[in-house]
């Protein structure tokens, strides 16, 4: 018994939208935000523990509540968000119907059952033993349930992703080569089977040894496994948010990658590399070679920086030739200063893009490097970094394309259009202060996972700098800013969702938000010109501050072991 | 027909699509090193190494 296909005509774009895909991509993108609040929430409560003056929560609460956070903010909003991307890369963007709609509705529920049983798990208690759950901490049995299930369902809707790849292309619904932005989809997806493979591979031993079924996970091979899956999953998170930057360029602007084969090998940089930066936790691991380290974490994953780097240039600059085309030709910023900042999908995505390059991305590299990372490895630093990317660039690039996603899918008109004009720079600011100041408490040796930096009671004391508190104080001040922008999306999302004006023919023909060229996105083709001289300003400036900064490390690391 | 005009070929025959382009239109070949690659590499030399330590007596 075939599920019969239902299909609409889009009137923004005059694709055809399956309804199992476009229910799915709903549903998932519902769940994710429902966790997104209360994983933002936790996150609050955790930044307000550690501003010293405010201390909020007690030991215990914080340890519970920061393994709340990580969980539901990185994986469950981060991978439910992403479920949503594939359907509306494969399905819509390819004009063809999703596969096997069952396992994606199955798969769908699994991850909810999983999600709901390891938050379960960890408010009772039992297992604040931090996403990471490293042995020998143990958690309640169901919390490792959980995650696996959580992972198979994830699976599940890989699985229906390329299943859909095949169908399309079966069915001949696009000619040719598929459009870049799906080509980033099957880069994360790819991805994802690592990522979810390493979780299995390592939790399912874990969670045996939970019951005392087996009698020990021995902590550097699992820390070496559980990072295959806990490092690659942010991968996947880079290559869904590079995705998003290219289609929301091409929608909004009608930019076109400016060549498809450089962005499309760059992706191939990230499917053959990225994924072996996961070896950057392990850069103080004893018992490991420095060759593994070395050859993992930099040899080998400064090709999957050259990736970035090529989609760090590629997509201003698509959107650099894409404003000249239209006229804006004066100077070298008028295409950037004329830019549609009071779009949000627009603002978001380009404040993501450049929060990502400067703060994250060149931190990255740096801490990746063995030698540096002994300077900051465990510290505030870490966290400072990665709310840079997963926070800065991936969350905002996820919230800039829901104001494409609410008008295009849920046929709604956003509600609250100025609060909506605010909210990425409410959010881009505040993300962007955290990850500041916690990288700044970092590097004055603010440990991370620390309740009590005083040191209250303990018998071994260490004095911090009074700047540490100062800074734990602002990151503090950044983080009430960001879970005001928090709150302001979902304000908005749930507002619209429920309560926006209906999308009719007659509202999207007034209303648009796909505009010219903006059917670029479904399509294989590039802008074939170079005459970007904004962008190439932009790509000099990165790379000043990046050779810069990480110069005054290498300085700073000969001050913290001086050779005497 | 995709407007990917390529400069330097002619009209592509089906027969001769260029190498790195049937490559990264075959998601399944892309899967096959996206997954054999870091499993090498990152997994299996990893965990050699670990369990090449040396047992406490
Ligand atoms: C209002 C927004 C947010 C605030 C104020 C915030 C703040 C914080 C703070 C202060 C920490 C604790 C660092 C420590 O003590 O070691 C933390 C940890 C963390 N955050 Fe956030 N965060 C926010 C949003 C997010 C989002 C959206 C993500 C993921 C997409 C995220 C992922 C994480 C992870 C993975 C950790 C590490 C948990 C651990 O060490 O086990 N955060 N966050
Ligand atoms: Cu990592």
């Amino acid at each position: 018994m075939a599920i019969a296909a239902v299909f609409r005509t889009c009137p923004d774009t005059g694709l055809k939208v399956h309804s199992h895909a476009e229910n799915l991509i709903k549903a998932n993108a519902v769940v994710a935000v429902i966790f997104l609040a209360v994983g933002g929430f936790f996150g609050l409560l955790v930044a307000l523990t550690r501003w010293p003056a405010v201390h909020l929560l007690p030991a215990d609460a914080f340890y519970l509540v920061l393994t709340a956070h990580g969980a539901n903010v990185l994986l469950f909003w981060i991978l439910f968000f992403e479920v949503a991307v594939l359907y509306f890369a494969s399905a819509i963007l390819l004009n063809s119907r999703l596969a096997m709609p069952k396992v994606a509705w199955g798969s769908f529920v699994l991850m909810i059952i999983g999600a709901v049983i390891a938050n379960v798990a960890v408010l009772q208690g039992e297992s604040s033993v931090m996403f990471t759950s490293y042995p020998p901490l143990k958690a309640v049995p169901h919390f490792y349930l959980g995650l696996i299930l959580f992972a198979v369902g994830m699976l599940g809707a890989v699985l229906v992703f390329f299943a859909t790849l095949v169908i399309a292309k079966d069915e001949k619904t696009y000619e040719g080569s598929v459009p870049l932005v799906t080509f980033g989809a099957i880069t994360a997806a790819i991805i994802a089977v690592f990522t979810l493979a390493s979780g299995a591979v390592i939790l399912i031993p874990t969670w045996l040894w939970s019951m005392d079924l087996i009698s020990e996970v021995d902590p550097i091979i699992y820390k070496v496994i559980w990072w295959g899956f806990g490092h690659s999953s942010q991968q996947v998170n880079v290559a869904v948010q590079v995705a998003i930057w290219y289609a929301i360029a091409a929608m909004v602007l009608g930019a076109k990658p400016l060549s498809e084969k450089v962005s499309r090998a760059a992706f191939l940089l990230y499917i053959v590399f990225l994924q072996l930066a996961s070896a950057h936790h392990l850069l103080v691991e004893p018992g490991i070679s420095s060759n593994w380290k070395v050859f993992n974490t930099s040899y080998a994953f400064y090709l999957a920086v050259l990736g970035s780097m090529i989609h760090g240039m590629s997509i201003p600059g698509a959107i650099e030739a894409a404003q000249r085309r239209r006229g804006l030709t004066q100077g070298i910023f008028e295409w950037l200063r004329k830019a549609p900042w009071d779009n949000p999908a627009f603002s978001g995505m380009f404040l993501s893009l450049i929060l990502f390059g400067f703060l994250g991305g060149i931190t990255g590299v740096v801490m990746g490097t063995e030698q540096i990372n002994l300077i900051i490895h465990n510290t505030m630093y870490v966290p400072g970094h990665f709310h840079a990317t997963v926070v800065a660039g991936t969350t905002l690039a996820f919230m800039a394309i829901t104001y494409l996603l609410i008008p295009l899918i849920f046929r709604r008109e956003l509600v609250f259009k100025r609060l909506a004009k605010w909210q990425p720079y409410l959010f881009g600011i505040g993300a962007a202060g955290i990850s500041l100041f916690m990288m700044g408490a970092g590097t004055l040796g603010v440990p991370r996972r620390h309740w009590d930096i005083t040191f209250t009671d303990a018998p071994l004391t260490v004095e911090m700098p009074g700047t540490a508190f100062l800074m734990m104080g602002l990151n503090g001040v950044f983080a009430i800013l960001a879970a005001i922008g928090g709150l302001a999306y979902i304000v908005v999302v749930v507002g619209s969702v429920f309560f926006g004006k209906h999308r009719d023919e007659a509202v999207a023909k007034a209303n648009p938000v796909i505009f010219d060229g903006g059917e670029a996105v479904t399509q294989y083709g590039s802008e074939g010109t170079i005459r970007i001289p904004g962008t190439i300003v932009l790509v000099a400036i990165f790379f000043t501050s990046f050779v810069l900064y990480y110069f005054v490390n290498w300085k700073y690391l000969s001050e913290v072991w001086p050779l005497r | 027909m995709a407007k990917s005009a390529k400069k330097a070929a002619p009209e592509p025959e089906p027969g001769d699509i260029p190498f790195m382009q049937r490559l990264l239109d075959n998601p399944f070949i892309l899967l096959f090193i996206g997954v054999t690659v870091p499993t090498l590499i990152y997994l299996v030399w990893g965990v050699v190494e670990v369990a090449q330590i040396p047992l406490a007596k």
